[in-house]
């Protein structure tokens, strides 16, 4: 028998729902016969723990006497965007201080950056703002240096436009010298191999035709309570899937909003990645409801049934082909040890499982004490009807 | 038998001479060199594994800071800061030693400072400076 998401919430109400993880319901699937456990699972919680590109804060920080409309501003020595209105300001997370060495000296370090002025934001330590602007007649300032703290601005809002990567590549390096990539230090010769995605507990690998999330699902984000405000830019639902439906390169991604005034630097990290660059590190997960046995069905996913792509990050990907060594599971991933071309490589991850569990119990608790309600989205995000081709750029030279 | 990690700060004036050898040789000592390195100011520093009976490795410590070699033990030189730490495990996979080693099944890691050789490498490999040296 099919549920809603009001019925669902009514449970929720009044402390009856039954609420379990990713992680959990794979066992719960394998002792009851699926039929059954759709029936008595109401949601399976999910979450993530990773470096995310793409993300960052848009704050308004009130307006100063005299007036001033920012042209340029920093914060904490790090530059953001003022070019919205007067005091409309966003940061993104890979934003690093203009005296950054970057990797003049290679590799970079890169100590300090966007993410890491978010994760000092969100703990509430005050942020230095230096702004400038060519002032006018109605805001004449051209110069404003101040302290900020997070509980004095009228929004502080955590915006990532692109997060929560359905599977993620595995980079691998086939060079004979060391590199540096956005996945880490990459030894020569296949010396190892990093990969970046929760598997089993991952969001959108736990509804792979985006059946229950869309626009409007209420989600944990850093710590907070956000929302899923539109699919992530490079929303990719044509891409080759296992039988069951998991996409078998990076696909699916979420665009996501909420407010920072109620998360946590424990779940939104500065993140500095040698030889690439600062980020920032966020904590997401989606309560999936189990409307019928379909939607369990596709929770029931475990590591063994993920294959993640190994690509080389020296050659194929910096070129734009990546393709693809070979695949392997997240099982195999997970122990730490894969197989390429016959050589033993040792895999490590860049997101953090031990998180994502964690975030995955702290949602099934917020739900189970009726502190979190789910929400029915307004539409789903587009999946593999939508007629998606994914692009990439086609250059044409400017004479 | 004793074993001890150190890493020796040699002044550039110290850079030429065989220091090691005269550990071996004069001291009856087994010197395992971890790595070695010279800076642009020309100061050594070699990180050595070294092993000996006790009185011996005394004398041989005591013959180094005579010369004007600064002994440091190695064990404090990295530290873990667990509060920090993501458990995200990249820097497991590139620990030469194993000193950081994960649980599989709570995919958490944990470090044992007795393994660790103070590469460095896992510094650079933390994104959130969850290793820090302490020099
Ligand atoms: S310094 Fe080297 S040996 Fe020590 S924990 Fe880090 S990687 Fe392992
Ligand atoms: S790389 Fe840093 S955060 Fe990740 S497991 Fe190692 S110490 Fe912890």
């Amino acid at each position: 028998m099919a549920k809603t998401i009001a019925e669902i919430n009514e449970k929720i109400k009044k402390g009856k729902a039954v609420v379990v993880t990713a992680e959990e319901i794979i066992d719960i699937a394998k002792e009851k016969d699926i039929k059954k456990a759709a029936q008595e699972v109401d949601v399976v919680t999910t979450g993530t723990f990773g470096p995310m590109c793409s993300s960052g804060v848009l704050i308004n920080i009130g307006h100063s006497k005299p007036r001033i409309k920012i042209e340029k501003v920093y914060l904490n020595g790090v530059p953001a965007c003022a070019d919205l209105a007067a005091v409309d300001i966003y940061l993104g997370a890979t934003a690093l201080p203009d005296d950054d060495p970057r990797n003049k000296i290679y590799p970079g370090r890169f100590n300090y950056g966007g993410g890491h002025v978010i994760e000092d934001l969100v703990a509430g330590k005050d942020i230095k703002l230096q702004a400038t602007a060519y002032g006018t007649d109605c805001y004449p300032r051209k110069k404003l240096e101040t302290w900020i703290n997070i509980r004095d601005l009228n929004e502080a809002i955590l915006f990532n436009p692109r997060n929560a990567t359905q599977n993620y590549e595995v980079a691998v390096n086939l060079s004979d010298k060391v590199i540096y990539t956005y996945m880490g230090m990459l030894k020569p010769n296949l010396g190892n191999a990093y990969y970046c995605s929760a598997g089993q507990l991952s969001p959108l690998l736990n509804d792979p035709y985006y059946k229950t999330i869309g626009i409007g699902t209420r989600i944990f984000l850093g710590g907070g309570v956000g929302y899923v405000v539109w699919n992530g830019t490079q929303h990719n639902p044509n891409v080759p899937r296992t039988e069951e439906g998991i996409p078998k390169v990076a696909s699916g991604t979420l665009a996501v909003m909420g407010d920072l005034k109620q998360m946590s630097p424990e779940w939104l990290r500065g993140t500095s990645i040698t030889g690439y660059g600062a980020d920032l590190t966020v904590g997401i997960g989606v309560p999936i409801p189990i409307l019928n046995e379909e939607i369990l069905r596709y929770t029931v996913v475990s590591d063994e049934e993920i294959y993640a792509p190994v690509v080389d990050y020296s050659k194929s990907y910096p070129s734009g082909s990546s393709e693809v060594l070979c695949e392997v599971s997240y099982a195999e991933l997970k122990t730490g040890m894969i197989t390429v071309r016959g050589k033993k490589v040792p895999a490590a991850g860049l997101s953090s499982y031990a998180k994502a569990r964690e975030i995955a119990q702290i949602l099934k608790e917020w739900i189970k004490r009726g502190k979190f309600l789910l929400t029915e989205p307004v539409f789903l995000l587009p999946s593999v009807d939508a007629g998606i081709t994914f692009k990439d750029l086609k250059e044409r030279p400017i004479e | 038998m004793q074993k001890r990690k150190v890493v020796l700060t040699f002044p550039p004036s110290l850079i030429d001479q065989p220091v090691t050898y005269h550990l071996i040789r004069d001291y009856d000592l087994v010197v395992n060199i971890l790595k070695a390195k010279i800076s642009p100011k020309e100061e050594g520093r070699l990180m050595i594994e070294i092993s000996g009976k006790r009185e011996s490795l005394q004398r041989g410590m005591n013959y180094l800071q005579e010369l004007g070699v600064e002994v440091q033990p190695l064990a404090q030189d990295i530290i873990w800061l667990e509060e920090r730490c993501t458990h995200c495990t990249a820097c497991a996979s590139i620990c030469p030693t194993k000193a950081i080693a994960v649980d599989r099944k709570e995919m958490k890691i944990s470090f044992d400072k007795e393994k660790c050789i103070a590469c460095e490498l896992c510094v650079s490999v933390c994104p959130y400076k969850a290793i820090e040296i302490l020099f």
